[in-house]
This record gives C-alpha cells, structure tokens and sequence, in this order.
C-alpha cells in the first residue's frame, strides 16, 4: 500500500501531468460520446457479446485455433508468462532474429516478453512514442493506453537531449516526435520480427482488431516478416460484426477521440509484400507477401477468474481507461501509484488480483472509494466498484483479526475472520455515532481533546488534520417521535430514512426535509433504523454491509406494506438502496426497497411535476447559488432533480463537475489519505472560488461533500433541503 | 447519397482532410493537383473509370521499388470504403503494397468513389464483415492523418502520414 510519503511524492513528480491529461481524456469522453445518439444502445451490445463471449469461450477459442491455421498462422495458448515466453523467445530464434519491433501492448508488458528477450541478446524496440519514451528513461507506465501520460514535454526535452545528444536541443512536441519517429522509422525497417497485441480478435475469420493512432503497428506488421500477436484469452469475440460496437466506443470512453487514426483489422497472413526497403531495383509488388503469423493467446489466470462469479466482469474489460480517468483519485496520483505490477485504474484490482494474487492488489485497492464515477463511463457496463469491495473483503479476510481488547465492543460486526482495525472502526460507525449522541456534548468535548485526537492518530490512523463530527444529543428520530403529523389529508405518505449523519449529526437537515414533505402534503413518519450498510461496503466488509441490509429491509419492509414511499436524503445511502443492495440482498427484496425508494429532491420534484405547488416552500427571485452534487447521485442520474426543483424556487444554480469531492465516505480522515483527498478537493475548490462563483452560497446533496466542502471553503455549505424549508 | 456524402465531406473537413471531387473523365487533373512530388502510387482498379487506371499519364511513379517509396513525399491509393459518420476510409492491402504505399509517405492521396461511402460505421462493418467471410481479406479503417499526444501534445504524423487528401469520384463521365 502507497504510504503518504509515497502519494505527495507522486503529487509532487507527476500529479500536474497526470491531473492534466487524464482530466483533458475525461471530458473528451463525455463530449465524444454526447454525439453518439445510440450510446447506451452500444454499451448493452458491446456489453452482451463480452458477456456472451466468455460464458463460450472454450468453444470460442477452438474455433479460432481452427481459423487460424486454416488461414496459415500458429496460435499457442500460453498457460502463463513463462510458458508464453518460451514460445516467442523460439520463435524469435527460429527467424534468427536480431530486432523485435513491438507496438503497444498491455498483455506483453504482462508477461514482461521485452526481459525475456533480451536476455537472449534481441535488440526489442518499443515503437508507440510513448512506450518508447518509457524504454529509454527504463520507467514503468503510468496509464494503460498513454503509458507515458505522467511525462511533462520539458521532461521528455530533456531526457531526449540527455540520452540522444542531437545536433540541436529538441525542444517542442513536435520536434519530439519527428525525432522519435526518425530514429524508430529505421529500426522498424531493419527489424525481422514484429510483435503486436490485439484489442479484439474474430472467430469466426481469424481477424484482429489493432485499434491505434500512431501508425507504429501497421508498420511493425508491414515491414516485418514474422508477426506475433500477443492477448489475454479474453479478447476472442465471434464475429467480425461484433466489432461495431467497440469501434465505435473504444476511442470515445477511453481518451474522448470519437475513433482512433487507425483500426487495423488483419486476417492474417495479409498481402502485403515483405519488402527488402534498401532495395532500388525491384517494383514492390514483386516482392513475396511471405509472412509467419503467430497468435499467443494468454490464459495467466484468466481461466480461472473466468470461474470466479465475481471476477469474470474484469474479462470484459477491453482496457479503454475510462475507469482511470474517470476516477478522481487517479487524477491525483496516476497509475505508479493507483495500479499493480501492469494494470492501473480501478479495473487493475481485478486483474491483479487474478493474474498476480490479493498482495499485488492490496497495494493499491484501497484508491477506489466506490464513488461509482467509473461505472457509468464503462462500455461494457463492469461493476468496477464492486469488483474492488470484493477483493477488499478477500484482502481482509486474509489478514489476521487484530486483538478483540483493541476493538472494545465497538465492533459488532460480522466479520469472523476480521478486517483490519481501521476498516473496523469506519465500518462500524454507527456505532461511534450511537455512543456519541448519547453521551454528546461530553462525547464531542473528549474526542477534540490532544490526547484523544492522538489516540485515533495512533491506533486508528484518523489524520489529526481533519474536524471529527459533532454529535446531536436530540436525534431525528428523537425529534421526529416527540411531535406530530402536521398533514391532515395527506397527498401520499412516506418514511424518511433516518440515515446515520442526518440522524445523529446533520439534524438540522433532517428536519428540514420532515417540514418540507409536510408542506407539500406528505405524511412523514420516521422511524427508528439501522444504518445502511454503506460504511462497512466500503470498507470491504461485506457480510457485516449485508447483515445492515437484511435489518434495514426488515425494518423498511412494513411502511412499504403500509404504502409509505422511502424518501432519503443522504445519496450514498439512497444509492446502496437502489444499487447495492443487489449484491446484498434477494430480488424480491431488493426490487421491493429499490422501486419505492426516492433521494429527497427526486420526491420532492415528483410531488411538484403531479401537481404540488412551490407556493408553500421557500423561495426567492433569482437568488444565486453553487451546488455540488454527490458522485453516487449523479452515477443514479440524480443531480438534475435537485437542479430543477432549485430553479422552481427561484434559484439561479451553477453546478460544479468535478467527478468526486474527494472525501469519499471515511476516506478522506484516514492519515495515509488525507493529503490526496485535499489533493482531490482542491480541483473542487478551484471550481468553487471560479469568477461568478466565489460569492455563491454552495449547497452539496451529501453528507462527505459538506464536510469536504466545510474544509476546503470558507463559506459554510448546506444540504439544499434547507433552503426549500420554511 | 448525397447526404451521405456531404456527411462524409463534413467529417473530413473536421478531422483536417482536404477534400476534392471531379468527374472520371478529369480523375488524371485532379490528382495531379492533389500530389506533392516526388510521388508513387497503386494502379486504380476497375471502379473507378470502368478499366484499370494506371496512372501512366500522371507523374506518379506506379509500383515503385522500395527505396523510391522511403524517398516519397505523397502516396496515391484508392480507398475501398469512406463512412460518412466518421469520415473515414477503409483502405485494403493488396499484394501491391497498397499498404506502404499509404503509410510510408508524409502525405496520403485516397481515392474513393463517391458510391462507396457507407452512411455510417454500423454499414460499413456490415460489409467487411461479409467481405472478410468470403474472401479472408484485411482492411485498415483510417481516420486522419497519424497522430500522437505522446510528446506532450497533440501532434499530427507521427509514423505514418501527416496529412491526407481525399479525391472523390462522381458517378458519370
């Protein structure tokens, strides 16, 4: 796991370049696939046929094997990375070859085929500018398809001018690339073996898609006379029409082109004459198309995840980043930091933890929030989120539980095999919370004491930095049982879910939201309620997030009998209802929770499109105000609602875009994180503090956001039920 | 298809491709002004004249060896398929090195006939699916010159060219 030494050196050294990039990707994205009028449409398909292709994939890949040699080629599938190795290194060895040209490929810096190699005396030149750029300052990728994405220009100048010592200094991109592309325009066309990998490849012709911009790999096919392509099992799919859909979306999710320069899609041996370039006598076409094609397809592990119910997902990944450059956190630290031994991004924990193991995946898995910013931005629609609590949950339960005397009873959780003691604290905060309310102001005196901050600094690893919640001593609930209905002939009936933080610390908006469905002629009950299971889910506790959801669905289950809709204020918990709740509970029950449950603006925008009138809320004329939606909400397609139930009331709303606050539930306390969630936050601040901004009032739907927002602003946010309140 | 092709013009034009259209019957005119000597090329095949079209009668130099075609600037093919929603071209690779002949040059002339522009990505996968059925053939879809951020910043040419041209042949003569 990353320290946080490790993580501001990484912000320090490459966090401008990464932030840039990866952020200049992600808008692309949502830009690119805007024009796409059929984009869900692409993702259900592209999504289907991976689905498909791996519930076939034995059959597939004998079907392939057939084509293939049909066709001419070898295809050798590979057990693992020395069995793989082994292969090319003969085949290298057979052509006697001196040069291998590769163009990028993912698979083969997972197999680490260039050591293998070279070893062997094989000159192996990596031919896409970036991977180039990679081989000759010996780093490791940053990104998996702008593997040198961590690089500024000046330091690309500068390495280029240090190594190369060319006549006159190299100073812009493009002088850069002409450079590059000079100096591998020769290596190419004296190289005798070229390895390529493959995005996807049919079965039913033996076709692979190479999807690039470059140009590097049609020229390493082109120029040399012994092609191996090198890919995991995975990327078989049955025919060349399943193609369209992940032309069509590759280039649009990952770095936001609509499509890349090229999209090589070769049946292999292709026509094209093996030509001697030094040759100036013999017309090309003269010259023999005389290839050796070799396909090594790569199972590493993969056959196993295949079986794996909750790995398999990781098998439709056709590694497009979007997850990374979506994901706020890999904003900030990039892949060196937020990746294993290959991949990066929120994806990589599913590949690491099946090709490598849970120790590879641990060093990085707790980067994922669960924000869910990364789901929607998918093309094949991978619950990368999940994925990620899962190997959480593994990792977990593979470490020894720490001493029961540590967790004193605050702990009541399933866990039997025992998650870490930090894990354990913010997973059973409802705990803490109940003890805190009960015992507040005394509880929130002592915890603010030096020594109590040191404490948790110590044991529990809470970043002294951060202000710890103040606990209510009258909770909702409490309020809520002392009065009364004020609706008499009420429009509809709901139950407010008494989240944890609107409970025990965020009354106020509790309340507020209670008068606000009164005056629009609800009747509000709210009941006693365990907490949603979202603290323990996040900490990759599954069973303990799955004991929360049984108790909540019982306790929920009866209003929902009595026709009382589930209105919830806090998003995170709104969204483990209608989301997460899936993976927790039955289908029954979770359709049953999921169908009636309403994040408080969506019920409150219901309530005024069937006819309620804002007459009797709060409102004023144009006043103007900031608002920060919450990842999860906007991932549930949720943050339009409280927009324009903002502007009924007369607000002028600009909203932020960031993809995440950087607070993220529990994360943002935890020592070794803290200083990557200001990192995160500050992108926020910036959006906050912009011309036409800094002097708006900001209301943020959830209950990190605040906190975040609290921290980061001078200006005090709110949840914006507290306007609408009169 | 004449949306189709005002789509595909309009594609082009945003991805920095220059377009130009003539009648078969002034296809030599139009090359010669779209080419930078020194320049090679692939013969054309029936399509686009009704007979082969060899460029004889242009200064392109057909077939070229393969030092003629490193010393190139431009490089003249036909293209098989534009797919107007994108606007590109699906370029074949024949055993007359069509395929270096668009690659290793700094300035790639395609040329396609206006009744082979597919309308959008789905036709033209549709095709190359039932064309690599029959005839186990490959294709490249190329979308705009080369290009790299790699360096730092967007740069177009990067190993394969730095600009296209793309002639367009109207029906009649």
């Amino acid at each position: 796991m990353a320290t946080a030494d490790e993580l501001r050196e990484l912000m320090r050294t490459e966090g401008v370049a990464i932030a840039e990039n990866t952020q200049a990707f992600n808008s692309g994205r949502y830009d690119s696939v805007a024009d796409l009028e059929d984009y869900e449409d692409l993702k259900r398909a592209a999504r289907s046929i991976k689905e498909d292709a791996i519930a076939d994939l034995p059959n597939l890949l004998d079907q392939l094997t057939e084509t293939i040699e049909a066709n001419g080629g070898t295809v050798y599938i590979a057990d693992d990375a020395t069995d793989a190795n082994n292969y090319i290194r003969d085949v290298v060895d057979e052509r006697a070859a001196d040069r291998v040209v590769k163009s990028k490929s993912m698979t083969s810096e997972e197999i680490e085929v260039n050591d293998a190699l070279e070893a062997d005396g094989v000159d192996v030149v990596e031919t896409d500018l970036g991977e180039w750029v990679l081989q000759v300052a010996d780093e490791a990728p940053s990104h998996i398809v702008a593997p040198a994405i961590h690089k500024s220009r000046e330091s690309i100048a500068e390495l280029f001018n240090e190594q190369f010592d060319p006549e006159d200094p190299l100073e812009t991109a493009e002088e850069l690339t002409r450079f590059a592309r000079e100096k591998l325009g020769e290596q190419i066309i004296d190289a005798e073996v070229g390895i390529t990998g493959a995005n996807f490849i049919t079965a039913d012709t033996g076709t692979m898609a190479l999807v690039t911009s470059e140009g590097n790999a049609r020229k390493t096919v082109a120029a040399t006379d012994t092609h191996v392509a090198v890919a995991g099992v995975e990327k078989v799919v049955p025919t060349v029409a399943d193609l369209h859909p992940f032309i069509e979306l590759i280039g649009r999710s990952g770095t936001g082109q609509d499509i890349t320069s090229y999209v090589s899609l070769l049946t292999p041996p292709v026509d094209t004459p093996v030509v001697d370039f030094t040759d100036d006598e013999t017309p090309l076409s003269e010259f023999d198309a005389d290839r050796d094609f070799h396909l090594v397809l790569i199972d590493n592990g993969r056959l196993e995840m295949r079986d794996d119910e909750h790995l398999r997902e990781t098998l439709y990944c056709i590694r497009c980043s979007a997850c990374s450059n979506s994901c706020a956190n890999f904003q900030s630290v990039g892949g060196h930091a937020f990746g294993g031994e290959t991949y990066s991004g929120g994806i990589a924990t599913g590949w690491e933890a099946g090709i490598e193991g849970l120790d590879v995946a641990e060093e990085f898995n707790d980067l994922c929030t669960g924000c869910t910013r990364c789901v929607n931005a998918c093309p094949v629609g991978i619950d990368i989120p999940w994925i990620n609590t899962v190997v959480r949950d593994r990792i977990n339960r593979d470490k020894d539980a720490p001493g029961e005397w540590l967790v004193d009873g605050l702990t009541p959780d399933e866990e039997d095999d025992g998650a870490p003691l930090q894990k354990r604290f913010f997973g059973n905060f409802e705990t803490v919370a109940k003890l805190g309310s009960a015992t507040a102001p005394v509880s929130n005196w002592l915890a603010d004491t030096t020594v109590a901050r040191q404490a948790m600094s110590r044991v529990l690893g809470i970043d002294p930095r951060r202000d710890l919640p103040t606990f209510e001593r009258e909770t909702l609930v409490d309020w809520a049982t002392n009065r009364d209905s004020q609706v008499d002939d009420p429009e509809r009936r709901a139950v407010l879910y008494p989240d944890l933080y609107t409970n025990h610390v965020q009354v106020e908006r509790g309340k507020a939201a209670v008068k606000v469905l009164e005056s629009l002629g609800v009747d509000v009950v709210v009941p006693p309620a365990p907490s949603s299971g979202r603290a323990p889910l996040s900490q990759g506790m599954v069973a303990t997030a799955t004991d929360h959801a049984e108790r909540v669905t019982e306790t929920l289950g009866p209003h929902i009998e009595d026709d009382r809709d589930v209105v919830v204020i806090e998003p995170s918990d709104h969204a483990m209802f209608t989301r997460e709740y899936e993976r927790l509970v039955d289908e029954t029950t979770f359709s049953d929770i999921a169908e009636n449950s309403y994040e408080v603006f969506e019920y409150v925008f219901g309530l005024l499109d069937n006819g309620a009138s804002t007459d009797s809320l709060s409102t004023v004329e144009g006043a103007e105000i900031a608002y920060h939606s919450h990842c999860q909400q906007r991932t549930l397609g949720l943050e339009a609602h409280t927009v324009a139930v903002l502007e009924d009331c007369g607000y002028d709303v600009i909203t932020s875009d960031v993809e995440c606050c950087g607070m993220a539930g529990s994360f943002g306390y935890k020592s070794d994180y803290y200083e990557l969630s200001m990192d995160v936050g500050d992108r926020l601040r910036t959006q906050l503090r912009d011309d036409g901004v800094q002097d708006r009032p900001v209301v943020a739907s959830g209950t990190s956001c605040l906190e975040q927002i609290d921290a980061l602003l001078e200006r005090q946010p709110r949840h914006p039920i507290e306007l609408l309140a009169t | 298809m004449a949306n189709t092709r005002s789509a595909f013009e309009a594609s082009l034009d945003e991805l920095g491709v220059t377009v130009t259209h003539t009648r078969e019957a002034e296809l030599t005119a139009a090359i010669e002004e779209a080419i930078t000597e020194p320049a090679v090329g692939v013969a054309l095949d029936e399509r686009f004249v009704g007979e082969t079209f060899s460029l004889a009668e242009t200064p392109i130099s057909v077939d070229p060896t393969p030092v003629e075609l490193r010393e190139a600037t431009t490089g003249v093919t036909s293209a098989d398929l534009g797919i107007g929603d994108y606007g590109s071209l699906v370029l074949t690779m024949t055993d007359e090195a069509s395929e270096l002949v668009s690659l290793f040059v700094e300035h790639h002339v395609a040329i396609i006939h206006e009744k082979d522009i597919q309308p959008d990505m789905d036709a033209a996968v549709a095709k190359l699916d039932e064309r690599f059925n029959e005839t186990g053939e490959s294709a490249i879809i190329a979308t705009g010159p080369s290009a790299t951020a790699d360096m730092g910043a967007l740069v177009k040419g990067a190993h394969g060219p730095r600009t296209v041209h793309v002639i367009v042949v109207e029906e009649g003569a």
